[in-house]
């Protein structure tokens, strides 16, 4: 079988940089909340409902917390203590908030003890709804069976969901595997989560509870007929993070797109406040066994993908530590990287061979999803195809676990209807007629591929002990990841992020890292 | 040949051989390859061959089809509206800015509204632009300033008057629904009803723009696909220049 010769050593220690690195993040947010993180807490305390102009209610709740300056000490703090001294429900509580009939500061404080055990007991109640639909998820999974790798990863982006289906079940029947709904262009900057099925979004669908119900009973019902089963892909990232991990876990998605560092660089979203909803959202996926998608292929769009090749090794290693301090498995981890070397450029297959072959050997477990050109894609959609079928090659012969389909009309539109099986075509063809071809080679001792991944890789390391040393969040502010600056106090959310009180309390935290990705 | 009355060219001149792909909502069939011919012939394509028939599921068939068109386009009398400007270096861009205008000028760029899309601001914009092509932040003489996704038209504005903007740079790349247009369109209002229409040039790219549509919106320009930096920065400091 062809592999890349890894210096174990400089494995190592890049692995502990990125350990470093994460940690020193987590030290510094761990003080720190988010008006997102205790809507998340909110949510899972079970409180629902919206107001008559469709504001959901947890968001009424926080932000009056937030005016008042009460979130310091969490929101469970203020609901479960009046609920516990007015002896009424929380949903009662939450309801008295919303119309201004209860001041929560005027309540008397409970009695410590008598809070944390109905904390826990909260807790363990508001995680249930997320073990069923995983203990289910996974009872269909084993009886369907999945599909053969690289898998095969197909967006649907109609703006309408019910055409969404239509597209979808189209795509399972040529033989895909993966179905990711595109979202709504606007969303991630939303800071509530909307609601209702949408049949005219732009770009995509908004992610609601009620669209995400429609396409997953659609799949699971083409995957019943298709014999195998189909996985439903979502955003979790912007400036709902955690809540939308919520809503994936609950409405039973497998993977959700959820990088460190990506609402930084391409959305502007403040630093502080995506890495601290990025960790509790990450907390939620791995206990409810949704994978993650990290986005690193992104980088290669803005920045060379020959020149910064180590910076998507460096970033995979970060998100991967990232992910392992929020409580998730290296199974759970679906780290990102992409075809986009410039195709005018000499031996440019070796070098993404190299690339490729590398990021499945650093991380074995990890179902690496691996994203087709974009960059170079020009509206020649035959010479598109052809890229296309060399990214198929390099994905057959390194063996990817999840492999989103290049579309011929990139750059042009989203996909139509053909464009989708004309790809599909090509990879399985691709795919069947290369199936076994990576274990019959072998890469030549010190030919161009041996040497790229070993510099790469050393490149990698360096990188991730410069960022070691002046921290992560001043690498991003010298623009070291896709060649884009942001600020530590810039960005967008900035005002939502509030440092923690002494005796702040969130009950989910510590239970959903302590079960993590194992459940 | 006779440009008046001008052809495609597929093998030999005049044959007019166009090739057609397309779905059709109906399942795979005798019925569909009819219909899917019927269809061509009113597209004006003479005996066509349906060369592929591909059911896509069971409700949907692929067709890729070859046709003659006989309908003829007399090329001698089109006229298409095109930016007037002169093609320059980016280092001769610079002497002319410093020479001509005697200042540096400040170019503000942003994907407005909906669009979440930079790739096309940023290879404009950036340093390190595109194709090897260095963005507008790499020349000595602009200040050039790219507020990145999802700008609302307000914060622009807001940021081209601190800055005394001589220039927006406008991007919009991801559209559906004509949103691009709706997008478009709120900008100029707001800098009409603001009455700052006149104080800067407003220039939008992306690849649904064409010079055309730039100026039917209120655009004193419009850069479609395959636009490089030099060309936006060609055209901006000759029409500054103008004023």
């Amino acid at each position: 079988m062809a592999e890349v010769f890894l210096d174990d050593k400089i494995v190592s220690k890049a692995r502990e940089a990125a350990l470093q690195i994460a940690k020193d993040v987590v030290k510094e947010i761990n003080s720190k909340t988010t008006i997102a993180v205790e809507r998340a807490v909110v949510r899972l305390l079970g409180i629902e409902g919206e107001t008559s102009d469709g504001v959901p209610w947890v968001n009424v709740i926080t932000d009056k917390m937030l005016a008042h300056k009460l979130l310091d000490r969490g929101a469970a703090y203020w609901l479960v203590n009046a609920a516990i001294m007015t002896e009424r429900s929380l949903q009662e509580v939450a309801e008295d908030v919303i119309f201004g009939k209860l001041d929560l500061t005027k309540v008397p404080k409970s009695n410590r003890q008598q809070l944390n055990r109905m904390m826990d007991l909260l807790a363990e109640e508001g995680l249930e709804k997320i073990t069923t639909v995983r203990s289910q998820r996974a009872a269909l999974r084993a009886q369907l069976g999945k599909g053969e790798e690289p898998l095969k990863y197909v967006i649907v982006a109609t703006g309408n969901i019910y055409e969404d289906v239509v597209q979808a079940k189209a795509a399972v029947s040529q033989g895909a595997d993966i179905i990711a709904v595109i979202r709504h262009t606007a969303q991630s900057l939303l800071d509530y989560v909307p609601s209702g099925t949408e049949t005219e979004g732009v770009g995509g669908t908004l992610a609601t509870k009620e669209n995400f119900q429609v396409m997953r009973q659609a799949l699971d019902k083409a995957g019943r007929e298709a014999g195998r089963y189909i996985y439903l892909t979502n955003y979790c990232s912007g400036l709902c993070m955690p809540e939308m991990a919520i809503l994936g876990a609950i409405e039973g998605l497998d993977i959700m797109l959820n990088d460190s560092m990506y609402g930084v660089i391409f959305r502007d979203i403040n630093m502080s406040r995506t890495f601290i909803d990025q960790h509790f959202s990450r907390a939620i996926l791995g206990f409810a066994d949704v994978n993650i998608n990290t986005g690193e292929d992104n980088y290669l769009t803005t920045a060379d993908a020959y020149d910064k090749a180590h910076t998507v090794t460096a970033s995979q290693f970060i998100n991967e530590q990232f992910a392992i301090l929020s409580g998730m498995v290296p199974e759970q981890i679906g780290l990102g990287h992409a075809f986009e070397i410039c195709p005018d450029k000499a031996d440019s297959f070796l070098y993404e061979l190299a690339q490729a072959q590398m990021v499945r050997q650093l991380f074995p477990k990890s179902p690496v999803k691996y994203m087709p050109p974009t960059k170079y894609m020009t509206g020649n959609i035959f010479q598109g195809n052809v890229q296309n079928a060399l990214f198929n090659a390099a994905s057959a012969i390194t063996h990817q676990s999840v492999h989103l389909l290049g579309m011929p009309t990139e750059a042009i539109h989203t996909p139509h209807l053909q464009d989708r099986y004309l790809s599909i075509a090509n990879t399985n063809y691709v795919f069947h007629a290369l199936k076994h071809f990576g274990d019959e080679i072998e890469f030549a001792a010190d030919g161009i591929i041996q040497r790229r991944a070993a510099e790469v890789l050393a490149n990698a390391l360096d990188m991730l002990e410069e960022v070691a040393n002046i921290g992560l969040m001043t690498a991003i502010s010298k623009g070291m990841f896709a060649d884009i600056a942001r600020q530590v106090d810039g960005g967008k959310g900035l005002d939502g992020v509030v440092e923690k009180a002494d005796d702040y309390l969130n009950p989910f935290e510590n239970m959903l890292k302590e079960k993590g990705g194992k459940g | 040949m006779d440009l008046t009355r001008l052809k495609p060219y597929g093998d030999t001149p005049g044959d007019g051989m166009v090739q057609v792909s397309f779905t059709l909502p109906i399942p795979v069939g005798d019925e569909a390859r009819h219909a899917a011919l019927i269809l061509a012939s009113r597209m004006m394509l003479k005996d066509s061959k349906v060369v592929l028939m591909q059911p896509l599921d069971d409700s949907f068939t692929y067709f890729i089809l070859y046709g003659h068109c006989d309908q003829t386009v007399d090329y001698t009398s089109i006229h298409v509206a095109k930016l007037d400007y002169q093609p320059m270096t980016p280092s001769d861009i610079n002497s002319f800015i410093a020479e001509k205008l005697g200042r540096k000028i400040t170019v503000i760029g942003a994907c407005v509204e909906s669009d979440a899309h930079t790739v096309g601001i940023d290879a404009i914009m950036n340093m390190k632009g595109y194709n090897m092509h260095k963005g507008l932040e790499s020349y000595p003489q602009i200040n050039a300033i790219n507020l990145g996704a999802q700008v609302p038209s307000e914060e622009l504005l807001a940021k081209a008057m601190e800055e005394n903007a001589d220039a927006l740079l406008i991007s919009q790349v991801v559209t559906q629904r004509n949103i691009h247009v709706k997008n478009l369109t709120r900008l100029i209002e707001i800098l009409e009803a603001e009455e700052l229409r006149e104080q800067m040039v407003v220039i939008v790219g992306g690849p649904h723009i064409t010079p055309e549509l730039a100026k039917e919106l209120g655009y004193d320009a419009g850069f479609g696909p395959g636009t490089y930096p030099e060309d936006v920065a060609s055209f901006l400091v000759q029409f500054l220049n103008k004023d």
